[in-house]
């Protein structure tokens, strides 16, 4: 790791005053994945600028209809939380299956979500439960908030307070994880909202994003049998040596249909 | 620039300067030579390096040594009281949970995290809550059998 010089900042202000005088500061929430990748000297920023003390950062709250998780919220804390479970179990699943005990007690909602890692669990419910990204600034809308791989619509010095989610009326998530690193290899997220069904996927493109093909068919038929025969474009999808496009294309359509089987 | 960091570990009050890019795993085993705490894999995977800090297991290699500034720290050298194991060590040591032992000090601090968080976990959920905690020799059915056991 490159040297770098480190402030636990008290409030969400200090914060803005460091970004703005410091050379090249990083945020650090978690740092589940800041952390291994300044070690693999993939990240050298002179600065950072750890949110660790802040509270109004932290917590979980029920308002009119949604609920709303604080950045530095851990995965472990929203995935044991009695509220979450209560109004959006899927999610609560979902931060069940981040990493491993040890990497949720650490790792943080605002954190995955600001990464926009392309395997990352949270973006897809972001996308798929139409949550609302609440930072110093702004609200972002989940539709405009992820734009590519690692690549989001923050600004530099931009920094995520909350993220707010519409309660659905149902919602579900499965993945089949990458079997070394447990990450989503394909994740998909449905949800029945106010606005209708959304289907958010993450782990097969650059970065998360609305089936609008499988969306229209469960709009239709909320059915497994709707699914079978949707066309996944693979054209634009990932291929490594996990996955080929071809096999990230049929392995959304799998799983999407297990996420309706374990709706109905 | 060396910043100073005030640690409790194991018990005892430190306070020492370190370099904020310091990991808390180098922290432990360099500065306090605590060397049961184990580096395996480095990258946030094996878990040999687990400790709790402020009562929950974490990896220490995962998390700086300044970020522990005023928080408490467990490492398996801080488990044993008055020189009597650990209920988790004992349990370990009667089921021959380990082979080459690498991975036993990560085993044994995330087994007590499990067992505190779910005091009556079965066995197919402990797989699942094991899987940040990486064995070699494979032996992850006396491991599984140690933390079920453990009379704690």
């Amino acid at each position: 790791m490159y040297e770098f010089q480190y402030h636990k900042a008290s409030s969400i202000n200090e914060v803005k005053e460091k970004i703005s005088s410091l050379n090249d500061p990083k945020i650090m929430a978690g740092g589940m994945t800041l952390i291994p990748t300044m070690k693999q000297r993939l990240a050298a920023p002179s600065d950072i600028i750890d949110l660790s003390n802040i509270n109004e950062l932290k917590g979980i709250s029920k308002e009119k209809g949604f609920i709303i998780i604080g950045a530095m919220t851990t995965h472990f804390e929203v995935h044991t939380s009695e509220l979450v479970k209560k109004e959006i179990p899927s999610l609560a699943f979902l931060a069940g299956l981040i990493g491993d005990p040890m990497v949720r007690h650490r790792g943080t909602i605002g954190g995955s979500v600001a990464n926009s890692d392309p395997s990352a669990d949270y973006p897809s419910s972001v996308i798929s439960l139409g949550a609302k990204i609440i930072t110093d600034k702004r609200e972002i809308e989940s539709d405009e908030f992820f734009i590519d791989l690692f690549e989001t619509a923050l600004d530099d010095d931009e920094i995520i307070l909350s993220l707010k989610f519409p309660i659905p009326n149902k919602s579900a998530y499965m993945k089949f994880p990458q079997p070394a690193s447990r990450y989503a290899l394909v994740g998909v997220f449905i949800s029945d909202t106010k606005e209708g069904i959304r289907v958010g996927i993450t782990g097969a493109g650059p970065c998360a994003f609305r089936s609008k093909e499988i969306e229209k068919a469960l709009s239709k038929n909320f059915t497994e049998s709707a699914i079978e025969n949707v066309n996944i474009p693979s054209e634009n999808l990932n291929s490594d040596i996990h996955a080929s496009a071809e096999y990230r294309a049929h392995l959304v359509k799998v799983m999407a249909k297990r996420a309706i089987k374990k709706l109905s | 620039m060396k910043i100073n960091v005030n640690v409790n570990v194991n018990g005892q009050d430190v306070s020492e300067e370190v370099e904020p890019r310091t990991l808390l795993v180098d922290f432990i085993r360099e500065k306090m030579k605590l060397t049961g705490t184990h580096v395996g894999c480095d990258t946030t995977q094996c878990g040999a390096c687990t400790i709790h800090l402020d009562g929950v297991a974490i990896k220490s290699c995962t998390i700086l040594a300044v970020q522990a500034h005023n928080r408490s720290i467990t490492t398996i050298e801080g488990i044993s009281k008055n020189d009597e194991l650990h209920p988790m060590q004992i349990s370990f040591k009667e089921n021959h949970g380990l082979q080459c032992g690498f991975c036993t000090p990560g085993m044994v601090m995330a087994g007590i995290d499990i067992r505190r968080r779910k005091p009556t976990i079965e066995e197919d959920e402990l797989r699942l809550e094991l899987e940040g905690n990486i064995c070699r020799c494979t032996g992850y059915h006396n491991i599984v059998k140690s933390i079920l056991n453990a009379k704690m």
